[in-house]
């Protein structure tokens, strides 16, 4: 096994507020994948907020220090190496944390002084390494080490995969991206398509895999996001999809939401199926359509994946 | 330039049309450069006639980003657009074009969505793409 597969088959599980809320089916169906991969989650104790959107726009740096506080607890009181985080927006401030942390003095200054006034460890950049989902499965179990453990199979569901714009930007943020092949693109991102290709999905061309889809602005601007969104929902039938294949909480809520919206306000229906790619591969793993908590999304796809034959 | 409302309703009737030919390739590249030029001139610049990679699209899109970061979060569209326009004029003839033209579509109009939202709300893409760096001037006093 090498080092790496190692080091993420006990991971600590960071879900983050929306997985607790909106994002419920994403929380239950990374749990249960793990389960059924044999992949150890020890969630992180007492954790909080990663700063989000609110916090990090009034005070970046008390951003940085709520996401510091996170990886402190993993690898102080829980002694991880390991965070997983699998909402694109608290892996992002994570990694945003990290890279601040081993680059801007005033920062570390910042944590370290919160730090002390709230009584926990200092985190120290490099500490723990802060992983997604897609990186946990892809590189803790491998593409043959899924493939053994299939009990079914997506059977060629044409499958548009969306990685919002969090898992790759600003680049910086992630430097083992993009170091070749094996590693992750942040240009083309790929590695929801080879696991669930794994699984017996076929992508499809889908251009707007990390196109904006207005997510933070989802209130204040509606119209907007919903114009966003339907065009990559467009996209994603004109290319042939039945399901966009989602693994970011903000960005599938947003996705079925403005579906919803879009054919209310612009009298725009849309057909495509909105499923976190934990569901699909769960699913293929043997899991019930209810394990992996289909019946939790907006929108219910449950009778479609019975007609596929998946369910 | 045309105004972002009459562009918008080109790419729509582009996107309705059942099958596009070739020739639509370079007039979407065009429509997406007036979509950059209406960004960049809004930030008082003069719209840039240099090339990038071959393109005056990603040179606007570069001009698009100076002091302004979150404008990156069209950048992939960008290049997404670059490359089936290099897809259909090379290989004019593909069993794909239709498809890719109609694809090229609608990543021209999410370009023009995502330029004309953010010329309302200047936020839009800053909380996900900019990761707002933190030592910006005008970053608010340190927490206590």
């Amino acid at each position: 096994m090498s080092a790496t597969r190692d080091k993420y088959q006990k991971v600590a599980y960071y879900p983050g507020c929306a997985l607790e809320g909106t994002a419920h089916s994403y929380n239950r169906s990374t749990q249960a994948v793990g389960k059924a991969l044999g992949l150890d989650l020890v969630e992180v104790k007492n954790w909080n907020c990663c700063g989000a959107m609110e916090v990090k726009n009034i005070d970046p740096k008390l951003q940085t220090y709520l996401s510091s506080r996170v990886m402190s607890i993993a690898a102080s009181e829980m002694k991880m190496d390991v965070v997983m985080a699998p909402c694109n927006g608290c892996y992002h401030n994570l990694k945003k944390a990290e890279y601040d942390l081993a680059h801007d003095p005033k920062s570390a200054e910042v944590v370290d002084r919160l730090s002390k006034k709230a009584g926990h460890a200092t985190y120290q950049a490099g500490q723990v390494e802060t992983i997604h989902a897609l990186d946990w499965i892809k590189l803790g179990l491998g593409e043959e080490g899924l493939r053994q453990r299939l009990r079914g199979s997506l059977k060629g569901l044409k499958v548009a995969n969306y990685y919002g714009c969090m898992y790759t930007r600003p680049r910086h943020i992630f430097p083992e991206k993009d170091q070749g092949p094996g590693s992750e693109s942040t240009s083309k991102p790929h590695y929801m398509d080879d696991l669930l290709a794994v699984a017996g999905a076929v992508n499809v061309e889908f251009p707007l895999k990390t196109a904006c889809c207005g997510g933070a602005h989802t209130l204040s601007d509606s119209d907007t996001s919903t114009k966003l969104v339907l065009n990559i929902i467009r996209a994603a039938e004109a290319a042939g999809a039945e399901v966009i294949a989602t693994e970011c909480p903000t960005c599938h809520s947003g996705l079925e939401m403005h579906q919803v919206r879009a054919e209310k306000k612009f009298g725009q229906a849309t057909r495509v199926k909105i499923v976190y790619f934990t569901q699909l591969l769960g699913m293929a793993l043997g899991l019930s359509p209810k394990q992996v908590g289909v019946h939790e999304n907006v929108s219910d796809s449950l009778d479609f994946f019975k007609e596929k034959g998946i369910a | 330039m045309r105004s972002l409302a009459v562009i918008g309703q080109r790419l729509e009737a582009l996107a309705s049309q059942p099958v596009l030919d070739a020739e639509a390739a370079p007039e979407l590249l065009s429509l997406g450069e007036e979509v950059l030029e209406h960004w960049v001139s809004a930030q008082g610049r003069e719209p840039t006639r240099d090339t990038r990679e071959g393109f005056r699209l990603l040179a606007l899109h570069r001009q698009g980003c100076t002091d302004e970061p979150s404008f990156n979060a069209c950048r992939e569209t960008c290049r997404e657009l670059v490359y089936h326009y290099n897809l259909v004029s090379l290989e004019p003839q593909h069993p794909g074009t239709g498809q890719r033209l109609r694809m090229m579509t609608l990543v021209a109009n999410h370009l023009f969505l995502f330029v004309a939202g953010k010329l309302q709300v200047r936020e839009l893409g800053d909380f996900c793409c900019a990761s707002r760096p933190l030592r910006q001037e005008a970053a608010p006093p340190d927490p206590a």
